[in-house]
C-alpha cells in the first residue's frame, strides 16, 4: 500500500497557524538561522544538489533559477511567492498556507539570503481574501519576533486573472498594470519586478526549502523520483471516492492516486478517463495508469505534472462535452495580448462547441490539430501553449468519443 | 459623492498600489465607478486610460454596479461535471433574473466564476467572497435566505 509522505504538509493539524510560537516550537525558521550560518553560495549549492525543481508546472531547477538572480549585479532584488493558483481543480497552495504560513515565508527568507535581497511579495489570488488576513498575520508576528531581520515581506492581493499565474504577467500585475505576459528573455532572474532580479517561486516550492536546508540536500534527494525527488501535494476531484488533498512521493504511480488514496471511482463505475496537472493538463486514458507522477514521466507520456490537479471521470463522462467546457475557459482567460492565444483559444472553441453539438466533420478534428500545432508553437505564454493540451490528447487518447459525433 | 480620493490615497505609497486601491473602494461600493477610476489615475500619477485598462482587465472588478451581494458560480470542469449548471438554473429561478444580472431591488447579482480554489467539495458558489461547497439546488433557498 502506498503511503502519504507528509514534508511540506509537515505541519498540517499539528500547529496553530495563526500563532507563531507554535511554529518556532515545532523547530521553525532554525533553518533560516543554519542558512545565515551558509554563505548564499552554499545554500544555492545545498538547493542544487537537492534536485528541487518548481512546483508551480514548470519544473526548473530551484537551485539554478537562485544561482541566475544571485550572480546579478544589482541595488535591489526581489524575492516573489507565487501564490495565483488559479488552475481549476488545484487547492494545494491554498492548504499550505492556510496551515503553515510561516513554512513558506521562512523558504523566502532563505531564498532572499542565498540572492541578496531584503524585499519580498506574497501574490495571493482574489479567490483568497481569508488567506490574504491569515499571512499578513504570519508576516505580523514574524516581523515582532524579528526573525525575518532585514527580509521584508508584503500580501498583494490579485484580482481575478488565471494568467497572472504566468510569473511575467504576475510581476506585471504587482507592478499595477494588467496582467499581460512579457516578451522573454530577459527572464525574472536578471530583470523582473521593477526591472530588478527577481525569483518568482510557487508557495510549495518555498515550502520544501527550509526541511532542505536542515535535513539537508541527500535526505531530499533520495525521496521519489531520481530526477524529479520530493514529494508533491496532489488534489482529487472528479469522479473518485475520496476527493481530498494528500502529499506523495513523486515515484507514486497514478494508479495508486485514484485507486488507494482516492478509493476507487465513485458509485461502483468503472474509470475513464483522468487530466492531471489541472485544465491545461492532458487527458491520460487506462493505459497509462502506471505512470509514475514525476515531471519528466509524464511528460513522456504527453501528460504533465502541472500544479498537481487530479480530474477524474468515470465511464459514464461526456468527453467531448467536459473539453468543450475547457475551451470556454481558455477563451475567457486568453489576456488577448498575443494574436495566436486571442484568436486561437476563440476557435478552438467554436469548434469544439460545434462538435460538441453534433456539426462537426472530420476535418474539424484536422483543424483542431493544426490549430494546436500552430499555438503550442506561436503563443507568447504558457496560456496558449498548453490550451490545446486537452484537445489534442483527447483526440489521440479517447478518438471514439469524437468520431461517434461527427456528421 | 463619495470621496474616492480619501479612499484611494492611503495605498498612493505603495508601489503598484492601483490594485490594492480598487480592492478597498470596490469593498465599499461594489463595484469601480468611473469618477473613482479618475481619482485612482490622478493620485497615482498616471493616464486614466491605464487605470481604465487595470480596472476592465481583472475579472474581480467591475465598472458597472452591481448588487449588495455578489454570488459568482464556478464554471470551471470539476464544477461543470458535478452540477454548476442545475445550481445556476436553481439560482436564476430563485432570483428571478439570469447570470450577469442584479435583481431589481439591488440585493443580488449573479456572475460566472473561474475555478476558486475549494475543489474538495463541488458544485461551489461563492457569496461575497464565502464560498459555499457541495451546493445542490435544493439547497439554494436556504443559503439565500443568510442573506435576504
Amino acid at each position: 500500500m502506498a503511503e502519504e509522505l507528509r514534508i511540506v504538509l509537515r505541519h498540517l493539524g499539528k500547529i496553530d497557524p495563526m500563532n507563531i510560537d507554535d511554529y518556532l516550537k515545532a523547530g521553525g525558521y532554525q533553518a533560516l538561522k543554519k542558512a545565515r550560518g551558509m554563505s548564499p553560495m552554499d545554500v544555492i549549492e545545498e538547493v542544487k544538489k537537492s534536485g528541487l525543481r518548481g512546483r508551480g508546472g514548470a519544473g526548473f531547477s530551484t537551485g539554478q533559477k537562485w544561482l541566475f538572480a544571485h550572480r546579478m549585479e544589482a541595488d535591489e532584488k526581489y524575492v516573489v511567492c507565487n501564490a495565483d493558483e488559479g488552475e481549476p481543480g488545484t487547492y494545494k497552495d491554498r492548504v499550505i498556507m492556510e496551515n503553515d504560513p510561516h513554512s513558506v515565508l521562512e523558504g523566502m527568507a532563505i531564498c532572499a539570503h542565498a540572492i541578496g535581497a531584503s524585499k519580498g511579495y506574497i501574490y495571493c489570488r482574489g479567490e483568497y481574501p481569508d488567506l490574504a488576513k491569515t499571512l499578513k498575520n504570519a508576516v505580523d508576528q514574524a516581523k515582532d519576533k524579528g526573525v525575518l531581520g532585514h527580509f521584508d515581506i508584503e500580501v498583494r492581493l490579485g484580482a481575478g486573472a488565471y494568467v497572472c499565474g504566468e510569473e511575467t504577467a504576475l510581476i506585471e500585475s504587482l507592478e499595477g498594470q494588467r496582467g499581460e505576459p512579457r516578451y522573454r528573455p530577459p527572464y525574472p532572474p536578471v530583470s523582473g519586478l521593477w526591472q530588478k532580479p527577481t525569483i518568482v517561486n510557487n508557495v510549495e516550492t518555498f515550502a520544501n526549502i527550509a526541511p532542505i536546508i536542515e535535513k539537508g540536500s541527500a535526505w531530499f534527494a533520495g525521496i521519489g523520483a531520481a530526477k524529479f525527488p520530493g514529494t508533491k501535494v496532489l488534489t482529487l476531484t472528479g469522479d473518485v471516492k475520496n476527493r481530498t488533498f494528500i502529499e506523495v512521493p513523486t515515484d507514486t504511480t497514478i494508479r495508486d492516486v485514484i485507486f488507494e488514496f482516492g478509493q476507487g471511482i465513485a458509485g461502483n463505475k468503472k474509470f475513464k478517463a483522468v487530466q492531471i496537472g489541472g485544465t491545461s493538463g492532458g487527458f491520460i486514458p487506462e493505459t497509462l495508469l502506471d505512470t509514475p507522477i514525476d515531471f519528466d514521466s509524464m511528460r513522456q507520456t504527453g501528460a504533465t505534472l502541472g500544479s498537481g490537479a487530479v480530474f477524474v471521470l468515470d465511464q459514464d463522462r461526456d468527453i467531448v462535452d467536459v473539453v468543450t467546457r475547457i475551451t470556454q475557459f481558455f477563451e475567457h482567460e486568453s489576456c488577448g495580448k498575443c494574436a495566436p492565444c486571442r484568436e486561437g483559444t476563440m476557435r478552438m472553441r467554436r469548434i469544439m462547441e460545434k462538435i460538441n453539438t453534433g456539426h462537426g466533420n472530420k476535418k474539424d478534428i484536422a483543424l483542431l490539430e493544426r490549430l494546436g500545432r500552430v499555438m503550442a508553437g506561436a503563443c507568447l505564454c504558457g496560456l496558449g501553449q498548453a490550451a490545446p493540451t486537452p484537445v489534442i490528447t483527447t483526440i489521440n487518447n479517447f478518438s471514439t468519443d469524437y468520431e461517434t459525433r461527427l456528421v | 459623492m463619495m470621496d474616492y480620493k480619501e479612499i484611494i490615497s492611503p495605498y498612493a505609497s505603495l508601489e503598484g498600489g492601483i490594485i490594492e486601491a480598487f480592492h478597498a473602494v470596490q469593498a465599499k461600493m461594489n463595484y469601480l465607478p468611473e469618477e473613482a477610476i479618475i481619482a485612482t489615475a490622478e493620485v497615482f500619477k498616471i493616464p486614466v486610460k491605464e487605470a481604465y485598462g487595470v480596472a476592465t482587465f481583472y475579472s474581480y472588478f467591475s465598472i458597472t454596479p452591481r448588487g449588495k451581494n455578489i454570488i459568482r458560480i464556478c464554471e470551471s470542469a470539476p464544477c461543470h461535471i458535478a452540477g454548476a449548471q442545475e445550481v445556476v438554473d436553481a439560482l436564476e429561478k430563485e432570483l428571478g433574473i439570469k447570470m450577469g444580472e442584479t435583481t431589481p431591488d439591488g440585493k443580488f447579482t449573479l456572475e460566472f466564476a473561474q475555478c476558486v480554489g475549494q475543489c474538495q467539495e463541488t458544485p461551489v458558489i461563492t457569496i461575497n467572497g464565502k464560498p459555499y461547497g457541495g451546493v445542490s439546488p435544493e439547497s439554494i433557498p436556504q443559503i439565500l435566505g443568510e442573506y435576504k
